[in-house]
């Protein structure tokens, strides 16, 4: 009896704990389904009305593909200096290694408006303009710290003489690195790539206060926010979630990879 | 071709402020199995490094073939290397390991897949050609290894302590497969070992090492019967130390002051000098042989049956400093605590004098 209500208790808690991390999104979701036009109970759909409207708004969809370019660039920029730099302090005798190490990692610790706006003074001060190019640059800012921190931390010792038998063997450097050192590393690298993605793609701050005209996705959709909660920005969120589930599988699958080896 | 195969001048070489070499020479000759023997930090794995390309040396100079190679990097050198761990490519399969130092010459791939099976067929792996080095036990890594390693054709073949990491039986099975592969392939090999076994059993010339120094060096056989120094006698195999003084000298003979008596014995030195005799276990009796002295009475503190002998440990009842090893026969009755005299020959005393 006791363990049955135990049982019960423990059941109701998750639920509790389950639903208030997911209740928003599924309302978001389920409203975004909505065939009238205010995404407020009761549910009068399902349609598919507003993801036609959406699709066919040119503003979002040219902010949807610029989301994935400066996601796609930024985080390939930031996960081939990150795997460098790594590389450089696993297999290097720096002075200072350790500050260095954390200086490198910093960026994660601080607020990604405060790395905005320094960036914003920054560029200004550079006369470099607002533009997708300048939120790439952000982003790599943000990312590329994620990507050391995680490749670093699978370039462990064992590799060391993996390095060594390939140089040995009469492999030159940039040989050693790109046929060894890097797909011995596979997972680490595509963990933090997808990572890095994620991050890209839901990034806010950093994309509203370093571009201007053309932007990315979570910058239009506030704009859209501006002028009130309809269907439509229902159906966005709802697109932008669906392909962050996607980043968040590809990286379960990468250390998934990782784990059974 | 003349003069030796590598020639190693006056290496020294320190990390941080332990000097780990402290000028060593030696020669490998062609076709030779030198097997560098020490305890961990003696300096041999920094010597092989070093051969290797891996650590360029403070001081001193590596010669290969006649040409000096103390600076050059791994890729560039007549040598190759099997690691302790092996080291294989995880992402390649067994055939593509081997073929990979094929791949970095720029041999083509028809030419590269033949000799890389040749190589496997060599070990004895000639069905693992396509499969994964984490489908395969530790010894067949290891054959990986070698194959990869032998199959670029170095002029040396350099081993980390290359069957530490497997079981007692496999190591001594891997041993004698080493010893062949290289009588047949001809190949130098340079061989890192803590293990005595091994090394008097591999070896054609042995080199003891300990504090960055070669302690002794020649075959095997030698270097056991008679050790050129105190380390030597105790580290190649055991041995019972008896410190004494020369007292002085007979013609051909000279008489020894040590701690559990006066020893006479053929040798060489000069009175007062300070030195030790080395007796091998199996030299030392519980009954007088022809020719044998006394070692005076000693407790024993151990017995351990080793099958085909007993290893015993006893004190001298003169001076509880001198700890005997003796190998006696399993049959003899000999327990903890009994105490027995000790005879030994003279003439299979070493001298010592460092």
């Amino acid at each position: 009896m006791m363990r049955l209500a135990g049982k019960l208790l423990v059941s109701a808690y998750a639920l509790a704990i389950y639903g208030f991390i997911f209740l928003p999104v599924v309302v978001l979701v389920l409203f975004s389904f909505q065939a009238t036009s205010f995404p407020i109970p009761p549910f009068t759909g399902p349609s598919l009305r507003w993801y036609e409207t959406v699709l066919a708004d040119t503003r979002l969809t040219s902010a949807l593909f610029n989301s994935v370019l400066v996601a796609l660039l930024s985080s390939a920029l930031a996960v081939a200096l990150g795997f460098l730099a790594a590389w450089g302090f696993a297999r290097h005798h720096l002075p200072r290694s350790g500050l260095l190490r954390g200086l490198i990692t910093l960026p994660l610790t601080v607020s990604y408006l405060i790395i905005g706006m320094g960036m914003l003074i920054l560029f200004n001060a550079a006369g470099i303009p607002r533009s997708l190019v300048a939120a790439g640059i952000g982003h790599v800012v943000i990312n590329l710290p994620l990507c050391f921190a995680i490749i670093y931390s699978q370039m462990g010792d064992h590799q060391v003489n993996i390095e060594r038998a390939a140089r040995d063997l009469g492999a030159p450097e940039w040989k050693v690195l790109f046929l060894v050192s890097v797909p011995v590393l596979w997972p680490a690298i595509f963990a933090s790539f997808f990572l890095s993605m994620t991050f890209s793609w839901d990034e806010f701050v950093i994309s509203f206060l370093l571009t201007r005209f053309d932007t990315t996705l979570p910058v239009e959709i506030w704009n859209l926010l501006r002028s009130g909660l309809n269907p439509r920005t229902n159906a966005i969120g709802s697109l932008v979630f669906g392909v962050s589930i996607v980043f968040a599988l590809l990286l379960e699958l990468a250390f998934l990879r990782r784990s059974r080896r | 071709m003349t003069g030796p195969l590598v020639e190693i001048r006056k290496l020294s070489h320190s990390f941080g402020g332990h000097r780990a070499l402290d000028e060593v020479s030696l020669h490998v000759e062609p076709g030779s199995y030198t097997v560098l023997l020490g305890p961990s930090g003696s300096g041999k794995t920094t010597l092989l490094s070093i051969i290797g390309g891996f650590v360029h040396p403070d001081e001193g100079s590596v010669f290969i073939r006649g040409n000096d190679f103390t600076r050059t990097p791994p890729a560039q050198r007549p040598t190759a290397t099997v690691f302790q761990d092996y080291a294989l490519f995880p992402h390649l399969s067994v055939g593509n390991n081997v073929g990979f130092g094929l791949r970095m010459r720029g041999v083509a791939r028809a030419k590269r897949v033949g000799r890389s099976r040749e190589a496997l067929a060599m070990v004895g792996l000639a069905d693992s050609y396509h499969k994964m080095p984490h489908q395969l036990s530790g010894g067949q890594r290891q054959r990986v290894a070698l194959a990869r390693s032998l199959v670029v054709e170095p002029a040396v073949l350099l081993l980390d302590e290359p069957l530490g990491a497997l079981d007692l039986k496999l190591r001594r099975q891997m041993q004698d497969e080493l010893k062949a592969l290289q009588k047949r392939v001809g190949t130098a090999f340079i061989h890192v070992t803590h293990d005595q076994e091994e090394a008097m059993a591999l070896a054609d010339h042995c080199i003891v090492m300990n504090d960055g120094r070669i302690e002794d060096q020649g075959p095997p056989e030698r270097v056991y019967s008679r050790p050129a120094s105190r380390f030597s006698a105790t580290f190649m195999g055991e041995s019972t130390l008896l410190s004494g003084k020369v007292l002085d000298l007979g013609t051909d003979e000279i008489r020894i002051d040590t701690r559990v008596g006066l020893l006479s014995l053929a040798g060489a030195g000069e009175p007062g000098f300070d030195v030790s005799l080395a007796i091998r276990p199996e030299h030392i009796t519980l009954v007088p042989e022809p020719g044998s002295v006394s070692l005076g009475e000693a407790a024993v503190t151990d017995v351990v049956f080793q099958g085909s002998f007993k290893r015993v440990s006893a004190v001298s009842a003169k001076d509880p400093g001198v700890a005997f090893i003796a190998k006696l026969r399993s049959s003899q009755p000999v327990a903890v605590g009994d105490t027995v005299t000790l005879y030994a020959s003279p003439a299979e005393m070493v001298l010592l004098s460092r």
